[in-house]
């Protein structure tokens, strides 16, 4: 069972995860350099935060045309399990393998900040250990993570329970209904704006606060052993 | 421009005319900034040395041994010149600098911190830049900060008008890395000389003679660099993966002074000369000529010195990285500095010469306004004591700085324990060993009263440090004053150079890095002296690691003794009385006595919260704790230690050396402190009333409810937000 973190020129939270995966929820995780054609190897990929290029032009426009996004494209048909993390979220959106778009802050700012998110879709490989409508407590960091889509396409995304996370109580950047991450139709590519490695370990939450966002690492750890297993 | 002795000497040493580009890189290296020719006999006299100081003051950063070869390095810098004319590029390329100084030691950034002066964001002042001063430089340093990817967790922000138009922005990292990954700075005769990252362009030219002027014409635009934090990014990670592949024999930072200080001080460190061809140099433009090639200050540009047989192994790292890089030169016998281009040689100077810019004399004297101070006034008696806690709250000084913090990524590298706002951040070296730090300043104090103003710097970081459970190993000074040719603002620099020295012997605490800035004047008029502190603590287990968060039932003490001294103090300042009464003065030995209280407290598990009483005094301190425990605290101020004369006074004085600390403990608190002889006193406890109640022996002086406390606090994202 191997994972592959993604790293892109200017990816930044790619060490948080090989931290977090290895050692805190211990998957076996290693660095994928973006000028890889290959990725034969790995059973999960995670695109980690960060401002791959920089953001010129657009946060993940210029990443999501790096060589090896057209192996994750065709891995991310046959169904392996895909995560987005910030950054990578927004390079996902900018592939084309999820919907709608992630623009600026309501605020034209950059906000970093613990807040609530709620669980909505329990279906999948990144959130399986959850329930429905469980409070996450987890950071966001982010200037351009407002998520934005068509009406008829935020139809679909209602109708075929791709809205995965919601923020709680506050709309940190103007996201559409709250959207906090989202997965594709068949639910193994999923991307969402706030951080769960920054929430997996004890010691870094403030104060007097639990988080259980870990799950969403251990979710894929717990899908991955089943899947091989089979 | 060099001065008239200063040619004499040039020309003696030379024994020949300099050519234009020689008087180039001579000015450029002779600017107060690189040369510290008004500053290097004083701040050698600063206690460097320490038995965890592996690297002292003097080179890109100070280097701490923080035990199992684990080293973190240090360094401050400001970019004060560049943001007061163009506030987002000067603070972006500042965050940009220090970087640069740390991975040049073999160490990986792993947290940044800003100390940023401004003046008042007062709306009926129409004309202040302020905010826009403000705005741009706290977005100037997300943009770069958090692109590369290093958070920024803390600092120190204030508010003066000796600010107007104008502003401070010094920035400080510490990196991390092993004892055997320090970067030695050593060259062989051979080794080949390679500028890599940002072409050479025409920007920042002259930055550092700029920085060593004052400040009269807002059209010096050009002299200010243009940021690039996604190339800073991946020179980082270039250089830690060229230095873990053993490539880099040597490497400094481009900063101040272009190419031709690197070159000068690097060749002068290594102690061998260079040979160097500028037509090999990268550059943005076709028509730059030589002279602008050694003088620039484009950004994100490092100097390595590569053993020729390393060279593939270093060239193919840049390569990936898609840094541009280009070899300039070599490592010569000689000890001079020679620079060809298209093989012709264009100058020659010996480094010695350049490095060693004579020092100038500079004379002192104690400024006229300090004898023009009155000491003793009338006041008027208080009225409303709660209207006068909320305006301090209200008072960005003290009130909370989210709006600042929130622009900032201080989460990235899973490091931030403690985050941004509480009295000192606390980083994660690994989950057993910690390190705490805070940088503070006060420029009301430190122009009442340089030198006390100045220890109380020290004090006041010191025990921000130990309030997080952490001891203190290093400090770092920022020494930024006005002209050091007037010697009125001379002698205040000499005085907080003298209450460094003092405090630093006193409490065994080295000096491990710092910086001078002078010439920080507009037309208006200069600064009040305004010396920063960094003070680097460290936690050697999870179990010290304590927050300034109260809860209910912990009874609430007051260590140390609230005096007079409210000159130079917020609440002065609030009722206009900014030239009047003395500043607190530390008594080193009550507050090194004090703070080994405190951590031995912590140590011993007895207290479950500690918080700083500073700016804003006793009031604003618990204001401070019922907001952040979101609780209700009962004080009767009468069991305040203190010898003040009014309620005011007790409230809002800034007497030096104070905690105020929570415990579930009492009895054994007290044993503790008793047996240490310290001044201590049960004053109150907190309750769930969510009422911040203080009485004199029942007579109600303060009675606020959370969320008046909050609203006022929060003021800031009104003002800066408009909602």
């Amino acid at each position: 069972m191997k994972t592959g973190i993604i790293v892109f020129p200017g990816s930044n939270c790619d060490r948080d995860v090989h931290h977090v995966l290895n050692d805190v929820v211990e998957i076996n995780a290693e660095y994928v350099w973006h000028m890889e054609k290959s990725i034969e190897d790995y059973d999960a990929l995670i695109l980690p935060g960060g401002f791959s290029y920089g953001d010129r032009l657009r946060a993940g426009v210029i990443a999501a045309q790096s060589p090896i996004m057209e192996a994750i494209k065709k891995k991310a048909n046959e169904g392996l399990p895909i995560l987005g993390i910030c950054n990578g979220f927004q390079i996902l959106v900018e592939a084309g393998l999820l919907p709608g778009a992630l623009v600026k802050n309501v605020k034209l700012r950059f906000s970093c900040k613990w807040l609530e998110m709620e669980v909505l879709n329990v279906n999948t490989p990144f959130t399986n250990l959850f329930r429905l409508n469980d409070q996450i407590n987890i950071p966001i960091a982010h200037g351009e993570g407002r998520y934005i889509l068509s009406d008829d396409k935020l139809h679909d995304l209602n109708e075929n329970n791709q809205i995965v996370f919601k923020y709680k109580d506050q709309n940190p950047n103007g996201s559409t209904e709250m959207i906090a991450a989202i997965c594709n139709k068949e639910g193994n590519v999923m991307g969402l704006m706030p951080h769960p490695e920054r929430a997996s370990e004890p010691i870094l939450l403030p104060n007097q606060t639990t988080s259980n966002a870990g799950l969403i690492f251990l979710s894929l750890k717990n899908f991955l052993s089943s899947y091989i297993k089979n | 421009m060099l001065t008239k002795e200063e040619e004499t000497y040039l020309l003696k040493k030379l024994g020949r005319n300099p050519n234009l580009l020689e008087i180039d890189m001579i000015d450029a290296e002779w600017s107060e900034h690189c040369s510290y020719k008004s500053s290097r006999k004083y701040v050698r006299s600063l206690p460097s040395r320490g038995k965890r100081v592996i690297v002292g003051p003097g080179y890109d950063a100070g280097v701490l041994d923080i035990g199992d070869d684990d080293v973190i390095t240090v360094h401050i810098e400001s970019h004060n010149h560049p943001s007061a004319v163009e506030p987002y590029g000067g603070a972006a390329t500042g965050v940009g600098g220090v970087i640069r100084d740390i991975i040049s030691m073999g160490t990986r950034p792993i947290a940044l911190l800003d100390a940023l002066r401004f003046s008042s964001l007062d709306k009926q002042n129409k004309t202040s830049k302020s905010k826009w001063l403000f705005k741009n430089v706290v977005k100037g340093i997300a943009d770069y900060g958090n692109c590369i990817g290093i958070p920024t967790v803390g600092g120190d922000i204030e508010f003066d008008n000796s600010f107007k138009d104008y502003c401070l922005v010094d920035v400080a990292a510490i990196g991390l890395g092993k004892k055997d990954q320090i970067i030695s700075n050593h060259a062989e005769e051979g080794d080949l000389i390679v500028l890599a990252g940002n072409p050479t362009g025409k920007d920042g030219i002259r930055g550092a003679s700029f920085a060593s002027k004052l400040l009269d014409n807002e059209e010096d635009r050009s002299a200010v660099q243009i940021p690039d934090p996604f190339l800073e990014k991946l020179l980082i990670e270039a250089t830690i993966e060229a230095t873990n592949s053993n490539c880099i024999n040597a490497t400094k930072d481009l900063g101040g002074g272009g190419l031709s200080c690197c070159l000068s001080e690097l060749s002068h460190l290594v102690e061998k000369g260079f040979e160097i061809e500028l037509s090999a140099v990268h550059t943005k433009v076709a028509d730059i000529s030589p002279n602008e090639i050694m003088i620039s200050e484009s950004q994100e540009r490092m100097i390595y010195i590569i053993n020729k047989e390393r060279l593939s192994r270093f060239t193919d790292i840049f390569t990936k990285y898609g840094v541009t890089y280009s070899i300039i030169g070599k490592v010569s016998g000689h000890d001079n500095l020679k620079i060809l281009y298209d093989g012709k040689p264009i100058a020659n100077i010996s480094c010695n010469l350049m490095v060693k810019a004579p020092l100038s004399k500079r004379k002192a004297r104690k400024p006229d306004y300090l004898n023009r101070l009155k000491r003793n006034i009338e006041f008027a008696n208080v009225e409303n004591y709660n209207y006068i806690l909320l305006r301090l709250l209200a008072n960005p000084n003290i009130g909370n700085k989210d709006w600042v913090y929130q622009q900032f990524d201080h989460e990235v590298g899973l490091r931030t324990v403690i985050k941004p706002g509480a009295d000192a951040s606390v980083i994660r070296v690994n989950d057993n060993k910690f390190v705490s730090i805070k940088l503070d300043g006060n420029s009301k104090h430190c122009y009442l009263d340089p030198y006390q103003g100045m220890l109380g710097c020290l004090s006041e970081a010191c025990r921000n440090v130990v309030c997080t459970g952490a001891q203190p190993i290093g400090i770092m000074d920022h020494l930024q004053f006005g002209s050091p040719e007037n010697p009125q603002i001379y002698w205040t620099f000499i005085k907080s150079i003298d209450a460094i020295v003092d405090f630093c012997k006193y409490m065994k605490i080295p000096v491990v890095g710092g910086k001078v800035s002078f010439y920080n004047e507009t037309m208006n008029s200069p600064i009040k002296p305004s010396p920063v502190i960094g003070t680097i603590g460290l936690i050697k287990n999870r179990s010290h690691i304590t927050k300034n968060i109260p809860v209910i039932g912990n009874t609430l003490f007051i260590l140390g003794l609230t005096s007079e001294e409210l000159g130079g103090s917020e609440y002065f300042e609030l009722i206009d009385r900014q030239m009047y009464g003395s500043v607190p003065k530390v008594d080193l030995k009550t507050d090194k006595k004090n703070r080994s209280a405190v951590l031995d407290l912590i140590e011993k598990g007895s207290i479950d919260f500690v918080h700083d009483c500073s700016k804003g005094g006793i009031g604003t301190a618990l204001a401070e704790l019922a907001i952040s425990g979101n609780l209700g605290i009962k004080i009767d101020l009468k069991k305040i230690p203190n010898n003040c004369s009014r309620h005011d006074y007790l409230l809002f004085s800034e007497s030096h050396s104070r905690f105020i600390i929570g415990t579930s403990q009492p009895d054994r608190l007290k044993r503790i402190l008793s047996r240490r002889k310290c001044i201590f006193s049960e004053i109150g406890k907190t309750d769930p009333t969510k009422i911040l109640n203080l009485h004199y022996s029942g007579k109600e002086i303060i009675n606020l409810s959370y969320h008046d406390l909050i609203r006022n606090y929060n003021a800031m994202n009104v003002t800066m937000d408009g909602s």
